[in-house]
């Protein structure tokens, strides 16, 4: 045997959790591609492309076993949209599948019809439709369930450190509040439960939120003895920090309104929203640097959390692309329905959508 | 490395000084063990060290605190950090993350340590408390004694030169506390580390320390040499009892150095005499009663009979069973099997009802408390149990504490909680009576309060089980002992002898006088005659 042996190369030779903002970037990228299509061909395939992902690359936690919940939420949101459809839907031309029976409603209800003929025009429009939306929510049920939500309040810039300090402690006094509300509640059969009406919540109430307060002052103590904001410098963040997040505010605002409602203002809503983007990097970094505090493991941000938030991106390019050069593959016309259309670019974008799997791992059991 | 130069503190000018002209110094490397009643200013005391008095407490402070060449004038606690760390009685609720290592690493992110020291120390203090196996472990799953070494090993991973305990033990079992108290005695002897340390049961810790400081309650603090600070102090450990009834100038600090002296002057006791247990039929009775939270068997299957007028221990480590035992008992925690109090089934009767055949106090005797004034608590327990007014009240009276009825429940102490609650959960006259760890955070003399009044009610022919980890506490005030583990009984018997056949559950006095079966100093003749 010999002793020294090649460093492996491969990006995915070590087995670690992947940084939970990349596994968002690709989701968001998913997602916003997704929303550019009524081709019912491709809505399938892109949700069918990050179960698959999410399948693969999930680990055994928590809010890993949550994928399912966003699978019914979905399925829900399509048979929902599909009942009105055919009870109350606006769609009645076409190919006529069948025809229930008209129901004649009240003269205040004028305007609403329940019943008509349902027509395979009308089942594909709301398929689609309510199938684009149902996929961008299975795209960010995917975000949660491979990104661990607390790894991800750790991995804020340090100007949103406070916040996210917060935030994770809510995230664990919740279920302890639970937990006392019980408690107290068991408690008050003690007493014969002779407490009614207002005496009765005040019962419940007043222990709780007395044990609340006292948590609170415990743990900032704890924290003050611990030396939170022991770094923090004393002088006042400066002008420039205030400055740079209004106006990325603004570019932001500007951006987001060019891009949806100018008809031509692609360019201008990409500048826009890029300077904007900039002033926001720009502020936090400002802003943070009065914090000295350091970061315990940080989440390692190396080439497959690159790839894997790229490939989201990616995805939109392509989408974008496929919207503008065969406008008719993104979103073919509903009359006279037909068998959607297809495209190579549609391989490329789900191919995107599929390249994590190639370069993350299943987090080690535990370290998710 | 800690210096009190004249130190007075008041919460509030009018209000009576807590701290009064203090001045004392803790040499570095030694243990300190900070002794006094409730209310003695042991915390407030133990918050000057590291500023929390006054920076975070508010009030008024004379004099200057000296901490490793740092005055608390001029460092704020936090600045302090680095220097001193703290640890309070209840882990979780100054846990600011949730798992192992993210809390470790906690303070070291808040001084702004290099990334690659952290990682060293966390790995180090990992190691250092034994905790290496929990380190991605979520803090809420595990036990009252982990919680206590992860919260230790999160002040100690800064690296302080002063640790400052309160009480870090009075919420576990006497195995876990003696983990706890382990890993302290480590750190003093091999980190070299000061450790100022408050425990209620000094008998566990008082052979550790090198140094105590009382506090009589006046303001004051006397520091000196254990063996003679406890000698006059008016904390009473069982070895302090002992040594003062056999006269002795100093105390013994163990149990070897006790049991040498008892040897070496040849002190014979005879047999105390067996305490009669009632012979009356069970007032009580279980049959096959068991709880289940989900796949958790909690109690199982378990059967047993108590009598009218006879005191029953409850002991068994933390999370044997024991509380959900006692409510299932009482009715207000689902449970399958038999309870029959005087052929009625209090989980069946109205709450009311219930009430009047089985009382119980809670671990957290605060949750049954929920209006402004010790007075509305009373008047409306007099109407929840329909008895007449002023019930309640004569009976805090009979418990030998003396309120003033304006006052709000919340601000009174720990023993005087305990006694309100008492007086309101008796106020129905209670066949039985269940007492779930009522001994937590209660000084001797409130501990030997509560003996005198459980014997009381066992007296007038109550039925009262006490759930407790305090075997000094069962060893003086019960009549029966029944052992826990996994829902079962797995010991059953007079106090005497089931306390002095088990080491972990044998009071210090039975240590000593082993084999003989003495486990109060009230079982001594007087006077003890020596052979």
């Amino acid at each position: 045997m010999p002793a020294v042996v090649p460093a492996p190369h491969a990006i995915t030779a070590t087995r670690r959790a992947t940084h939970p903002w990349a596994w968002w970037c690709w989701a968001i990228g998913a997602a916003a591609a997704v929303s550019l299509t009524h081709n019912l061909a491709l809505i399938v395939a892109i949700s069918v492309a990050v179960t698959l992902v999410v399948l693969t690359r999930r680990s055994d936690a928590p809010w890993a076993r949550a994928m399912g919940l966003y699978l019914g939420l979905a399925g829900i949101i399509v048979l929902t949209r599909l009942v009105f459809q055919i009870t109350i839907g606006g769609i009645r031309y076409g190919t006529v599948l069948f025809t229930l029976p008209h129901v004649a409603l009240p003269r205040w209800a004028a305007g609403i019809e329940i019943g008509g003929p349902v027509t395979l025009e009308g089942i594909v429009f709301t398929l689609s439709d309510a199938g684009r939306l149902a996929a961008m929510i299975i795209c960010l049920g995917c975000a949660n369930a491979l990104a661990n939500p607390r790894q991800a309040l750790r991995c804020v810039p340090a100007a949103l450190y406070e916040v996210s300090t917060a935030l994770v402690i809510a995230l664990s006094v919740a279920p302890q509040l639970v937990e006392s509300a019980q408690r107290v509640a068991r408690a008050r059969r003690l007493r014969g439960g002779g407490a009614r009406g207002v005496r009765a919540a005040g019962a419940l109430i007043v222990p709780v939120l007395q044990d609340a307060v006292e948590r609170s002052m415990s743990l900032a103590a704890g924290m003050e003895s611990r030396g939170y904001g022991s770094t923090r410098d004393q002088t006042r963040v400066g002008h420039g920090a205030g400055a740079a997040m209004l106006a990325s505010l603004a570019l932001l605002g500007f951006g987001a309104f060019a891009l949806l409602s100018l008809s031509d203002g692609a360019a201008l809503a990409l500048v826009s929203l890029g300077a904007g983007l900039g002033c926001a990097v720009a502020a936090l970094r400002i802003a943070g640097r009065r914090l000295a505090v350091t970061r315990y493991r940080p989440s390692p941000w190396q080439a497959r959390e690159f790839i894997t938030a790229f490939s989201g991106l990616a995805t939109l390019g392509a989408m974008l692309v496929l919207a503008r050069t065969a406008p008719q593959v993104a979103t073919p016309t509903n009359s006279p329905v037909s068998w959607p259309p297809l495209d190579p670019l549609m391989a490329v974008v789900v191919g995107l959508i599929l390249v994590p799997i190639a370069v993350t791992t299943v987090p080690p059991e535990g370290q998710a | 490395m800690i210096t009190f130069d004249h130190v007075g503190f008041r919460y509030a000018p009018g209000l009576p000084a807590v701290l009064d002209d203090v001045s004392f110094t803790i040499p570095e490397g030694d243990l300190c063990l900070l002794v006094g009643s409730t209310g003695s200013g042991k915390s407030t005391l133990l918050n000057a060290v590291n500023g929390l008095v006054p920076w975070f407490t508010g009030g008024r402070l004379s004099g200057t605190v000296w901490v490793d060449g740092r005055s608390t004038r001029t460092h704020r606690p936090r600045d302090l950090a680095g220097v001193v760390g703290s640890v309070g009685q209840n882990p979780l609720t100054s846990f600011v993350t949730d798992r192992v290592e993210d809390e470790i690493a906690y303070g070291m992110e808040q001084l702004g340590l290099a990334p690659s020291t952290m990682r060293k120390r966390v790995e180090e203090t990992l190691d250092l408390m034994g905790i290496a196996d929990l380190r991605n472990r979520p803090l809420a799953d595990l036990s009252g004694g982990q919680q206590q070494r992860v919260a230790i090993a999160a002040v100690l991973a800064a690296q302080p030169r002063v640790l400052v305990l309160d009480e870090p033990t009075s919420a576990l079992d006497p195995t876990a506390a003696q983990d706890v108290l382990a890993s302290i005695t480590t750190l003093v002897h091999e980190v070299g580390l000061t450790v100022l340390l408050a425990e209620h049961r000094l008998e566990r810790v008082m052979e550790f320390a090198d140094t105590v400081a009382w506090l009589p309650g006046d303001g004051s603090v006397q520091v000196g040499p254990a063996a003679q600070v406890l000698a006059r102090a008016d904390v009473r450990p069982p070895l302090v009892d002992l040594a003062r009834r056999l006269d002795w100038p100093s105390v013994p600090l163990t149990v070897r150095d006790a049991r040498r002296r008892v040897r070496a002057l040849g002190i014979a006791v005879p047999d105390p005499p067996q305490r009669v247990l009632p012979t009356t039929s069970a007032v009580l009775e279980l049959g096959e009663l068991a709880v289940r939270y989900g796949e958790l068997v909690a109690v199982d299957q378990l059967s047993a009979g108590f009598r009218a007028g006879e005191v029953t221990a409850l002991m068994g480590r933390n999370g044997a069973g024991k509380s959900s035992l006692l409510w299932a008992i009482q009715g207000a925690v689902a449970s399958s099997g038999r309870v029959d109090v005087d052929g009625e089934d209090p989980r069946t009767t109205s709450a009311a009802r219930a009430r009047e055949l089985v009382t119980l106090v809670p671990q957290i005797a605060a949750d049954l408390l929920y209006l402004p004034s010790v007075a509305a608590e009373c008047a409306q327990a007099d109407k929840e149990s329909r008895r007449p007014a002023g019930t309640t009240a004569a009976l805090l009276d009979e418990l030998g504490v003396h309120l003033a009825m304006a006052r709000d429940p919340h601000d009174l102490s720990e023993g005087q909680r305990l006694a309100l609650v008492l007086a309101i959960q008796l106020a129905s006259h209670p066949t039985v009576v269940l007492l779930d760890e009522p001994t937590r955070g209660l000084d001797y003399a409130t501990k030997a309060a509560l003996a005198l009044t459980v014997r009381e009610l066992a007296a007038r022919g109550s039925c009262v089980i006490v759930s407790t980890h305090d075997v000094e506490f069962a060893a003086a005030s019960t009549d029966r002992t029944m052992v826990m583990a996994d829902g079962q009984i797995i010991a059953d018997g007079p106090t005497r002898t089931t306390c002095t056949s088990s080491p972990s559950f044998s009071p210090q006095l039975a240590k000593v006088f082993w084999p003989q079966p003495i486990i109060t100093v009230a079982d001594l003749p007087v006077p003890v005659a020596r052979a």
